[in-house]
Order: C-alpha cells, then structure tokens, then sequence
C-alpha cells in the first residue's frame, strides 16, 4: 500500500466518521419512531406506527403543521422577492454606501438566534403585532431573506451585463426587461431560493418559539411535547420534519446545481 | 452626396473626471457603411453608445433624421446594435431571439415569426431556428445577433466590434456576408472595430478616433496613403516615418533632412518654411529595392533584419546605420529574384510623389 493510497483510507475513514457524527442521532430519531417500547433503549422492542398514528391524531400537531406550512410558503415567497430585490440593486447601480447596504443586508443571519427573537419579540409586542401567525412570517423573512438575495446575486453575477442593454436596444422597456430577460434569465437561482427560504423557515425554532405566541409550528411543539414527558410521538414528528427539511433542500440543490451544469456547457 | 443621417455635433462624454470624448463634430451619410476606428480606450465604442442611448453626452447633441436625440431612451430609439459579446439570451432558442424585438414592439404571434425565420433564412441559418443558442457554433451565433437586429428593419445598424470573438477564416466570410448586406439593404452601417483589415475592407468611409479625438476622416485609401498626422500614420502601421528639418524649398518640393539623410518630398498640398521640422511618411509598399545603389533622389543603405509572411505578401523589417528601422511591403514572387539572407546590405528607393507629408500636431 503506498503511502498516497493509505492517506486516502484515513481520510474515507475520517470523512464516515463525520457523517456517522452528524447523521446518527437523526437514525436513531428514525429507528426510534417506530420502536415499540416507550424509552429509547437497546435491545429495540418491535416494529409499530403507533406514535405515527398518535400524532396523526392530535389536534395540536395538525395546526401547528398547517401553521408551518403557512409560514414556510409565505416566508419563502417574501423572502425571495425581498432577496431578488437586492440582489438585483446591487447587480445594476453603483452607489455610495453600497458596500454598507449590503451588510446590512447580509447582517441577519449573523446575529445570535436567541438575540434576534427576544428583540422581534420586543419590537412585536411594542407595536402590538406579536404571537400572531404574520409574526412568524415576517421574522422568518427578514431571517431567509439574505440566503435568498446570496443565491440569486450569484445567478446575475453569471449574467452579460450587455444581456439588459440588449433588450433596451431592441425595444424593451424597463419593466419588459426585468420581464422577458432578467427573471428568465434567473429562474433556476429563483426556484433555488424559494426552496432554501422555506427549509430554513420549516425548521426554524428559536425566533418562532418567542413570537409565536398560541400559533405554534411544528418544530415549537416538539419542544413542548419533549418538556412533558419523554414521548416517542416526538421522534415521529421529528422525522416528519426532517424528510420535508430535506426535500426542499435537495430540490433546492437540484435547480442550483442545473445551472451550474449549464453555464459550465456553454 | 447624400443628405446627413445622424449628426454629432460638438459632443463630449465626461464619466466623473475622466473625459471619454473630448468633443465630435462629424455626420453619417445615409446609405453608407461608416467604420471608426482606433486603438482601445479612444472613445470609439462610447461613441456607438451615444448613439444607442446607452450613454447620454454631457456636452452637444446628437441629432437623427434632424431630431436631437440626446433625451431619447434607448428602447425608444430605432438604433439596433450587433455587440461585441453578441449578448444574446440564452434561455431562448435563436428564433426567439430573432423575435424578442418584435415581441417588444407588440407584434403579433405569426406575423413575429415569419418576419423572423425570414431573417434566419436569410442568414442562412433556418435550420437552427429552433436550437438552444448554447449548442450553436461562433458563426451561427454571429448570424442570430444579425438576425436578431435586421429583423426590427432599421434605418441605421450600429456594430460594436462584432467579429472580434470569430476565427480569421471566419472572419473574412462574416466581411463578405455584412457588405453584401448593407449593399442590398441599403441601410446605414456605423462599425466600430480596433482592426484596420475589417475596416479598411468594408467601409465606404472612416473615422480614426485617438484619446477621445477625431484624428482623420477619409476613405481608406485616403488613410493609408495620405494620413494626417502621425497618430494615423503609425496607428495605420505598414507606414514608414521620417522626420527632420526642411533644408531648402522650391516650386513643388522640398529637401528635409533626417539623420537618415536629406530626401525630396512634394509640398502641393502643405506650406513648409525652410528651418522648420517636418515629417513624412512612405507606404511600405511603394518602397524599391535593389542590391546595388540605385540613381534615385531618395535612397537609403539598409541592412535587412526579419521578414514577415502573409500569404503572398511579405514585409521586410529592415534598418539603416542610424539604427531607424524601415518597412517594406512586396510580393513574395518579386522578393525571390533577390535571395536576400538575413543581415544582408540593400537599398531602398522611392519616387518623391511617393512620400506624403504630415501636419505636425
């Protein structure tokens, strides 16, 4: 075995343990859920959907999915649309203060999670706008938004600046530009960031746990299911949210890598 | 001659403190094929955007058909532009790119299409109408931006060194195809290019712009053979420059003498005085060469450092005692008679009509 070969063992074997680490709870989480007995131990008991059919049956969990749902879908279109913007000014105008603006726009997701909800939830009741369901969206959206603008100012960076000047030239006026050339031309990154938005939002706990108020969402009553008692029902719901999670962000992953793919052909 | 189309005048184009044009004062003719060129950085291609509205001048005005433009939005001028990226959009098919500015403009659905494979079949290029732009060759691609802008059927058609990008083969057939078009359409074609062959073979008329300035306005051969001034000499290349003080007049000549000797030029068309400096130039190819000395009133003992083939032309680089380097420009048949090796001693020799002399500026 040369020495190149078995540095790449070590590194395979390394890069297993790093996946082990982070997926091993979420297996157990897995197993767990349709484990039989009530605490999580070994040797497992037998296979049941019991907890399955118990959340399915809960009231609470229902309406803290369809508040979830809610939030994600609208969360993830504020946020695009806040994100294309931007993305967008920064893209076309060179102005004084642009390098402030955009970190001021970037700034979110760099504050401490548990800063950034007690200040929404102060802010919130100030104006009397807390623990209401657009409560939620509206933090989500300023917390998704600079994923979104990231993902959509890489796209117009691939971009011929000539490509809108073009479309001037040839009779386009502004809006028929932004229309016919400039959205088209970002679609995949658009799609990428509406899938990313609403993944960060779906599982987002820390903000919506201080603003929600009654309108809980599934990652919120998790936590209070866990705070009673130690019920395998969470481990269901956990693999619920997870398999969503993950389906918006490979799909997200899908349209982002697309592009990738074609602007390397061309 | 026919009646001005688009007229500069007095234009300038600042961009913060940095002065991009220092002022145009020029026309365009209707019905010509227009080149302007000059090196990168001379104002040439912010000229074309003035003209396309995608630069608006600071000082002056641009008038089309007697109407200033200078306030006019680009996508309400009829000013289509071939770009030097092509800049077509490659989400769409070339037909639809034919079509995007007739969509622009609210044509209909059928009448859209027609008028575009139309173009496309003019171009040649009807069986790609419904390719990806991605999958289509440098030339195809060359054909759609053509396409893309004949199709709006403009009176003026602005191309910003549109074959930079294509293979030099290409680049021959693209001229054939482009001045062929603009004889049939009959339209008015303003190209701006850095390359003299592209322009020299396609343009009724040119304009060589340098450091934001109009240096010269002239048909080709105008240029080449009577630059203005040394900028154009030397921008024009294949030129030999001399220059020295005017040591002694008459009727239609005069003597200047360089370090590289005393020679006559013609002096019909420019007033010397006698002491001043002056400079000339001589086209490399109306240069002779002989071994032995030769009876003419302008002559000069060379040794030849280096040939460049073309073809059938070949360019000989050359340089006297004073280490001033000349340039010879012949065909490849007639340089064979001589067998000449490198490092070997000549003469050049020229008729005096030959030489063109410069406004010192």
């Amino acid at each position: 075995m040369n020495p190149s070969r078995s540095l790449n063992v070590i590194l395979g074997i390394y890069v297993a343990m790093v996946f082990a680490f982070v997926f091993a709870p979420i297996v157990f989480s897995m197993i767990f859920s349709f484990n039989s007995q009530r605490f999580p131990t070994i040797p497992l008991g037998e296979f049941t959907t019991e907890w399955y059919a118990k959340i399915l049956a809960d009231p609470d969990v229902w309406e803290a999915a369809l508040n979830s749902l809610i939030v994600s879908c609208s969360t993830a279109v504020i946020a695009t649309f806040l994100g294309f913007c931007t993305a967008y000014s920064d893209f076309r105008y060179n102005f004084r203060f642009k390098g402030p603006y955009l970190a001021l726009i970037l700034l979110p997701p760099t504050i401490p999670l548990i800063i950034m909800a007690l200040a929404m939830l102060a802010w919130f009741s100030k104006i009397g706008m807390s623990g209401q369901i657009y409560s939620i969206i509206i933090a989500h959206s300023v917390l998704t938004a600079p994923f979104a603008m990231a993902v959509i100012r890489l796209r117009l960076n691939q971009m011929d600046p000539d490509l809108e000047s073009a479309a001037w030239n040839l009779g386009g006026s502004e809006w028929q530009t932004m229309r016919y050339v400039i959205i088209p031309f970002c679609k995949p990154a658009i799609f990428s960031a509406l899938f990313l938005t609403a993944a960060v939002s779906f599982d987002e706990f820390a903000v919506s746990w201080f603003v929600s108020g009654l309108n809980k969402t599934l990652p919120v009553i998790i936590l209070e299911i866990v705070q009673g008692n130690i019920d395998p029902q969470v481990n269901a719901i956990g693999t619920f949210v997870f398999l969503i999670s993950m389906t918006l962000v490979v799909l997200a992953q899908v349209f982002f890598a697309s592009r990738q793919l074609k602007s390397i052909k061309t | 001659m026919s009646k001005p189309l688009v007229v500069f005048d007095k234009v300038q184009k600042h961009f913060g403190n940095f002065v991009a044009v220092k002022e145009l004062d020029f026309e365009i003719r209707e019905g010509e094929f227009l080149a302007i060129m000059g090196p990168s950085g001379c104002g040439k291609t912010t000229t074309l955007r003035m003209l396309a509205g995608l630069e608006a001048p600071s000082v002056g005005e641009i008038r089309l058909n007697d109407h200033v433009m200078n306030d006019v939005a680009p996508h309400e001028r009829d000013t289509p532009l071939v770009w030097q990226s092509l800049a077509l959009f490659p989400f769409l098919t070339a037909r639809e790119n034919v079509e995007f500015g007739l969509k622009m403009r609210g044509v209909d659905k059928a009448e859209r299409r027609k008028r575009a494979l139309k173009w496309l079949d003019k171009m040649d290029i009807l069986e790609f109408a419904d390719r990806d732009i991605s999958t289509l060759s440098g030339g195809q691609k060359q054909r759609v931006a053509l396409a893309r802008s004949l199709v709006m059927e403009p009176q003026i058609l602005l191309l910003d060194e549109p074959l930079s990008a294509l293979d030099a083969h290409l680049v021959i057939r693209m001229q054939a195809v482009l001045t062929d078009l603009q004889r049939e359409l009959g339209i008015t074609f303003v190209y701006v290019t850095h390359s003299q062959s592209e322009a020299f073979a396609m343009a009724d008329r040119v304009i060589i712009m340098g450091k934001g300035e109009i240096a010269q306005i002239g048909s080709p051969k105008d240029i080449y053979r009577e630059p203005a001034n040394q900028f154009v000499a030397e921008f024009v290349g294949r030129n030999n420059i001399l220059s020295g003080k005017v040591a002694s007049l008459s009727d239609d000549t005069a003597r200047i003498a360089t370090p590289s000797g005393d020679f006559t030029v013609p002096t019909k068309e420019v007033h010397l005085v006698k002491g001043q400096k002056a400079s000339f130039v001589i086209s490399a190819d109306l240069l002779h060469i002989s071994i032995d000395e030769p009876d003419a009133r302008n002559k000069a003992h060379c040794k030849l450092i280096s040939e460049e083939f073309v073809g059938s032309m070949v360019t000989l680089f050359l340089e006297n005692s004073t280490g001033h380097e000349f340039k010879v420009q012949m065909q490849e048949r007639e340089l064979s008679k001589f067998d000449l090796k490198s490092g070997a001693e000549i003469w050049l020799s020229w008729d005096t009509a030959s030489a063109h002399v410069l406004n010192e500026n």
